[in-house]
């Protein structure tokens, strides 16, 4: 694995578009060549050096290649879009769509990011040590596949509309959450430790959601079925089943209705 | 002597009436008296008529004073502030005609703009969940002669579209509702007792922000489902029965506004209120409407929406178009500073954006078209006023069921005035002539 590391250098005035920061992008280029990549700002295109001071070189493939980010990127957006191998690590807050559309090879975020992380995610992980701000692993707007594969954790808490359309995968939040949880969700798996608000599973068709703290409003199409003891992400423990969303529809299978699954922890 | 125009059109709301009776001077020079039209839509024809009307482009001086300037100098200034920003916002679009909408959709894409219009803080929510779901929607001429069952939700269509229910959606007599109200069974949800909830058979008085939850309650009870004993504040036999009152119809309609696609949950409100109608089309007909505000606002997403793609919200700045509400909407462009000039017509976002937006506006190189004075000309650098279309100009425009209609011109303007659309034709050939295509 070979390492580039990036430190930024100047702000942008407005907001630095740079969906060039991939290892697939750096991926066989030598440092002098890969401060030629593009970014942008607004309609103008810039270099990649003139807003980031580059060293070291990339490996000859995406999956060889390993980028660190340094200094503040709370105005940088499409932090490793689309990769499909390597890794990235970004030393600060940064701003939207990390990780969107990404298909394999693993970001780590040590701050915050904004919204609209993980995207439209087929694979690959994405670990964000701090807080996730609204849209988390949820589909672009418009589009009915979301998050279908991978995985996304998060330290801190998440906002609101976590996992829209979400089709697969699974999104770990070892903090709160805001509101809509895995709506229109059709599979996939998310875990939330800490609280949830309201309407987690609106319109959700399949898929599963485990609450380990409270819910404030619980929706009306899910309904009680009964007590059953889970093993979750390496934790046990008793959770009350809820089923739902029973005003949704539904596939069946050998002629029984599936509908999507809510756990909530019993206090133990 | 003076001469009548007949089957005018009202260019204030989304209802969009046509047929009012404007009188005029003989020379047709002035607007004298409007029949038909509600109080707020003859306002608006008056108002062309005012004495003390601005009828010179104005550019702000240091000490805050204005300084009369041409048509040509704030062609100019427009021109340059927008070739020269990185990423100017140009909002609004939705008092004015379609054909000027078209035209300035074209200077942004010269200039990597992003376009946005009112829906931006008001029915684009609803644009969302149509994208997301669709929509089963019909016009308001089936809504008057087929619908027994009419549902108006977060709306107060009394204030806010005074004639809608006169017109199309609870009184008017049609083909298949010969009992007029009578053979209307109206039901209201509201959190608060509105004027139009007084006319209401059923008032569902929601608990404030339970919306999404109440519409999947209803879903819930059409599939004969159990549901908790209260859902948002309204007991579950209350539900059950509306639900089997919107089930009974012949042809049932819903109609929502703002209370719910901007409270919380936005466009997942929308979202389930579609989902609430698709659901009933299993047992009737059912279709589903948002009442549009301003009266071309729907115009404009439609002008976007075959040009671009989308209706609202377009972030031209690298050559093709984006779409993403929430990063590409004017209220968070401006929260974030990731806009450097701002253009507005037909709108007033001085009185509609929260303070901290108009603050930015205030702040960046800014210009207004605008026929009024507004709050919003208050916070700009250059004000050029424009004759108001469906008044002293024609042009055309959507009603809130996306039908076109042609609006008309009645009177003239005040001598030596140009229109949105002569305006923008001049600002487009500048802007042309500084990037050089
Ligand atoms: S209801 Fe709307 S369109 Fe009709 S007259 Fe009143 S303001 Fe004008």
């Amino acid at each position: 694995m070979e390492t580039v590391t990036l430190t930024i250098k100047n702000q942008p005035g407005l907001f630095l578009e740079a969906d060039s920061i991939t290892p697939d992008a750096f991926a066989g280029k030598k440092a002098e060549e890969i401060v030629d990549l593009p970014v942008y700002v607004g309609r103008e295109q810039f270099r990649l050096g003139d807003y980031f001071e580059v060293s070291g070189n990339a490996g000859a493939t995406p999956a060889e290649t390993k980028i660190v980010v340094n200094g503040d990127l709370s105005r940088v957006k499409y932090i490793g879009m689309k990769m499909t191998a390597g890794e990235i690590v970004a030393n600060s807050n940064a701003d939207m769509y990390v990780g969107a559309w990404m298909q394999g090879g693993k970001i780590t975020v040590n701050g915050n990011v904004d919204a609209f992380a993980g995207t439209g995610m087929k694979g690959g992980e994405i670990a964000i040590k701090g807080n996730a701000g609204n849209y988390l692993g949820a589909a672009y707007r418009g589009d009915w596949r979301g998050m279908a594969g991978g995985k996304i954790t998060v330290t801190g808490n998440a906002g609101s509309d976590l996992g829209t359309f979400m089709n697969g995968g699974e999104i770990v939040v070892d903090g709160d959450v805001d509101v809509h949880v895995a709506t229109h969700a059709e599979g996939g798996r998310i875990i939330i430790k800490g609280n949830a608000k309201r309407r987690l599973g609106g319109q959700m068709v399949e898929g599963e959601i485990y609450v380990f703290g409270s819910i404030d409003v619980m929706m009306p199409g899910f309904a009680y079925r009964e007590d059953v003891d889970v093993d979750v992400d390496g934790i046990k423990g008793r959770f009350a089943l809820y089923e739902g969303d029973l005003g949704e529809r539904h596939r069946k299978r050998k002629g029984q209705t599936i509908y999507a699954k809510l756990y909530q922890r019993i206090e133990a | 002597m003076t001469k009548t125009v007949t089957d005018v059109i009202c260019p204030f709301c989304g209802t969009l009436c046509d047929d009012l009776e404007v009188v005029v001077s003989d020379d047709g020079k002035q607007l004298l008296e409007v029949y038909n039209a509600c109080a707020i839509g003859a306002e608006k024809f008056l108002h062309s008529q005012a004495k003390d009307r601005i009828t010179r482009p104005r550019m702000r001086q240091e000490d805050g004073t204005w300084k009369e300037i041409t048509y040509d100098e704030a062609v100019e200034y427009t021109a340059n502030m927008l070739a020269d920003a990185k990423k100017p916002l140009m909002y609004g679009w939705s008092s004015t005609n379609c054909e000027a909408q078209a035209v300035g959709a074209e200077i942004g894409e010269a200039v990597g703009a992003v376009m946005d219009n009112t829906a931006t803080v008001c029915h684009g929510t609803s644009l969302i969940a149509v994208q997301d779901i669709g929509i089963p929607s019909c016009t308001l001429g089936e809504v008057k002669n087929r619908a027994d069952r009419v549902l108006f939700w977060g709306c107060n269509p009394a204030h806010a579209h005074p004639r809608h229910m006169s017109r199309y959606s609870i009184f008017p007599r049609g083909f298949f509702t010969g009992k007029g109200h009578t053979g209307r069974k109206v039901i209201v949800v509201d959190p608060r007792p509105t004027d139009t909830a007084s006319l209401a058979d059923i008032h569902l008085q929601i608990e404030q922000g339970h919306d999404y939850e109440l519409f999947d309650a209803l879903r819930v009870a059409f599939k004969g489902e159990k549901l908790p004993d209260v859902v948002a504040g309204i007991p579950k036999e209350k539900i059950y029965e509306v639900a089997e009152t919107l089930k009974s119809g012949r042809f049932a309609i819903i109609f929502f506004g703002m209370g719910v696609t901007q409270s919380i949950g936005k466009n997942h409100n929308i979202d389930a209120a579609i989902a609430v109608t698709r659901d009933l089309n299993e047992y009737t007909k059912a279709a589903i409407m948002p009442m549009r505000g301003h009266y071309n606002v729907t115009g404009s997403g439609q002008v976007w929406g075959w040009q671009f793609g989308f209706p609202f919200a377009v972030d031209l700045s690298r050559g093709f178009a984006r779409y993403n509400p929430g990063e590409t909407t004017s209220n968070d462009l401006l929260r974030r500073d990731e806009v450097d000039a701002v253009f507005v017509l037909g709108s007033d976002p001085g009185a509609h954006f929260p303070f901290n937006s108009v603050k930015k506006i205030y702040d960046l190189p800014s210009v207004v078209i605008d026929p009024h004075e507004t709050p919003t000309s208050e916070v700009c650098k250059v004000h050029v006023p424009v004759a108001f279309v469906g008044v002293e100009i024609g042009g055309c425009a959507y009603r809130m069921d996306n039908v076109p209609i042609e609006t008309r011109k009645v009177v003239d303007a005040p001598e030596g005035m140009m229109t949105d659309e002569e305006f923008l034709t001049r600002v487009l050939a500048r802007v042309k002539e500084l990037k050089g295509v």
